[in-house]
């Protein structure tokens, strides 16, 4: 490595213009972390008053000027649980079989693969819910069981759900790969020497070794799928539904829509303001209270990995 | 020191004699329904596309819909009007539209989000980067429908008051929210890349009398310039696919203008916007899962190219190990 020695500086001029570096950059730092205590500062001001225990308890009421957000918050909850049941085996197998079981080009493929899907538009996603799950797989059952009656073959929970756990399973792939990776060899080697065969080894000693890290991945995934809006725009998600969703095909509300378009497409904006604050708050808590039990698992995870 | 070198031997060596002899199928089923799960990302992205281009395709068999709309029509017209008696379709403006909210979000990110890569790297004492790194992770949960939010209700107002422009909702606007968003994203990356560097690269730059501001200057952050690329390149790509910010943020009007303040609709925000009111199979809706098409083939190329500079970078210090 030559190359940087000579662009070193010489001199005094260019020794302070680099000593000012990290104050630049230090101001960077101090931006973003400003940035973000005022974006919290904001919904926590204008949502916090009006978040009550009735609000989070009642149904939107007099059109959804009054009330609560309840079938909403069920209907985030109802989703992401759908969602992670269908995520978290396949994600966490996926990384099994890429860090256990694949050699040479196959991890490759395998990974290339979750690495474009980790970065596939979530509007496309939505396109695709649409376009597969819906209009193929949904009307293609509804043909095939039910003489055509549209049971499957529209929007709802569970094609709403599916089109999720298809974005977030990069999260749980990745969390779990590094769950596998910090599990030492020797444990592998000990189990294989004492004639225990591939899967019991994988299965009674790798994988419990890991479950933190693929709990932490489906912890991050339903944080991730509770945020997201545009896959189920067009999936799933209802304004408002006089009853909570009580199969895996009916419509539901959800957290993110529900702000979405309160306050695009409602017609009183500025009326409904602080419910759409609250609801912001609501699903923010929710959000950073998953990502912050996920930071908390994986410290600890890391921490006895270091011991080790 | 471990016996043997690697995992592969291991197995290999003692397990392979044994189960030669006997064809054990509760093995071979859990490895293949393994195998299978992990297939699953493939085919996803594989489907992802084949089910969005399937949709958009009778816009190239359709004679019905080339009556109303070609692909050639859509890059050569300059209208985006697709209700009415005589519905117009060109992506010209939304393509215009996009560039222009991602080259607001990159300007405002990427300055932002690798100096503050830089300080928390290399100058940051311990109890700063301790802060500064989980306030990263903060941002980057923020749902991108509460960045929209933020934007919608106070960002807009804020900024109308300074600039004192006409539409409140524009493409500043929606920019300067959608590079909030990827902030996290570009900073992660260049962090990344910037811890991978060696320590002896820094103590080698030290030790010839460098003060810590040149080695991070002319040492590191040349040395890590693949992995900066590759989180710009990153960066854009999320910031083309971006929907919830632009859809409630930028005031979604379809024209051609290159100016930051008017009011501007993206390519992932008219699919947002207008999927949920089309008739299933008429050229409104082909033409939306065409947009589709683009944005992943779009994003798809960025991702490639950004993960070619993440390998060239773990490569090239790779070697040096």
């Amino acid at each position: 490595m030559n190359a940087p020695a000579r662009t070193l500086p010489h001199g005094r001029g260019p020794q302070v213009a680099a000593g000012s570096i990290a104050i630049l950059t230090g101001i960077c730092a101090f931006l973003i972390v400003a940035i973000v205590v005022i974006l919290m500062g904001i919904i926590i001001w204008n949502g916090g008053p009006h978040v009550t225990w009735e609000f989070l308890t009642k149904a939107p009421e007099t059109g959804m000027t009054e009330g609560g957000i309840f079938p909403a918050i069920y209907g985030t909850v109802l989703l992401v649980i759908v969602m992670a049941i269908a995520v978290v085996p396949v994600g966490a197998m996926t990384a099994v079989y890429m860090h256990e079981y694949a050699r040479g080009r196959m991890v490759d493929i395998i990974r290339t693969a979750v690495h474009n899907l980790a970065g596939v538009p979530s509007i496309v996603f939505g396109l695709f819910g649409l376009g597969f799950f819906i209009q193929f797989v949904g009307r293609g059952v509804d043909r095939a069981f039910f003489g055509g009656q549209l049971i499957w073959g529209q929007p709802c929970l569970l094609w709403a759900a599916m089109t999720l756990a298809l974005l977030t399973l990069p999260v749980v792939v990745v969390s779990t790969e590094e769950a596998l990776r910090a599990v030492p060899d020797s444990y592998r080697e000990g189990s294989l020497a004492l004639g225990s065969t591939k899967w019991q080894t994988t299965w009674k000693v790798v994988i419990p070794q890991a479950l933190p890290g693929i709990l932490t991945g489906g912890i991050l995934s339903v944080s991730r799928g509770a945020g997201e809006v545009a896959p189920i725009l067009f999936t799933g998600a209802a304004y408002f539904l006089p009853e909570l969703p009580r199969t895996l095909n009916s419509q539901f509300m959800e957290l993110g829509y529900h702000i979405f378009v309160m306050s695009t497409q409602s017609v009183n904006v500025d009326e409904t303001m602080p419910i759409q604050y609250a609801t912001t708050l609501v699903l923010l808590v929710l959000t950073f209270a998953l990502n912050f039990a996920a930071i908390l698992l994986r410290s600890r995870t890391r921490s006895k990995i270091e011991q080790s | 020191m471990p016996l043997v070198d690697d995992a592969t031997t291991v197995e290999r060596a003692p397990a392979r004699p044994l189960t030669a002899k006997r064809f054990r199928p509760f093995e071979a089923l859990a490895e293949n329904i393994i195998f299978a799960a992990s297939t699953v990302s493939i085919l996803g992205v594989f489907l992802i596309f084949v089910f969005v281009a399937r949709e958009a395709l009778p816009l190239l068999t359709s004679r019905q819909i080339q009556e109303e709309v070609t692909l050639s029509t859509l890059f050569t017209t300059r209208m985006w009007q697709p209700v009415g008696v005589e519905p117009k379709y060109s992506v010209i403006p939304l393509v215009i539209g996009t560039l222009k909210v991602t080259i607001v979000a990159i300007l405002f990110a990427t300055p932002l989000a690798i100096g503050g890569a830089i300080y928390t790297a290399e100058f940051a004492p311990r109890k700063v980067r301790e802060l500064v790194k989980p306030v990263i992770e903060i941002l980057a949960g923020f749902p991108s429908v509460v960045l929209g939010f933020i934007a919608l209700m106070v960002l807009a107002t804020f900024l109308q008051k300074i600039t004192g422009v006409q539409s409140r909702l524009n493409a500043f606007v929606g920019g300067i929210a959608v590079g909030l968003a990827i902030t996290p994203v570009i900073f992660t990356v260049v962090e990344d890349a910037l811890t991978a560097i060696p320590k002896a690269f820094r103590e080698a730059s030290l030790a010839l009398g460098a003060t810590k501001a040149q080695t991070a200057l002319s040492v590191v952050v040349p040395a890590a310039a693949p992995g900066i690329a590759a989180a710009i390149i990153l960066g854009i790509g999320r910031g083309i696919g971006e929907t919830m910010i632009v859809l409630m943020a930028t005031g979604n009007a379809a024209i051609i203008s290159w100016n930051p303040f008017d009011s501007t609709r993206t390519m992932a925000a008219t699919i947002g916007q207008e999927m949920a009111e089309v008739v299933f199979g008429d050229a409104h809706y082909t033409v939306l899962f065409f947009i589709g098409v683009m944005l992943f083939a779009i994003t798809f190329a960025l991702n490639l190219t950004s993960h070619a500079f993440v390998r060239r970078i773990t490569r090239k210090l790779g070697s040096l190990k």
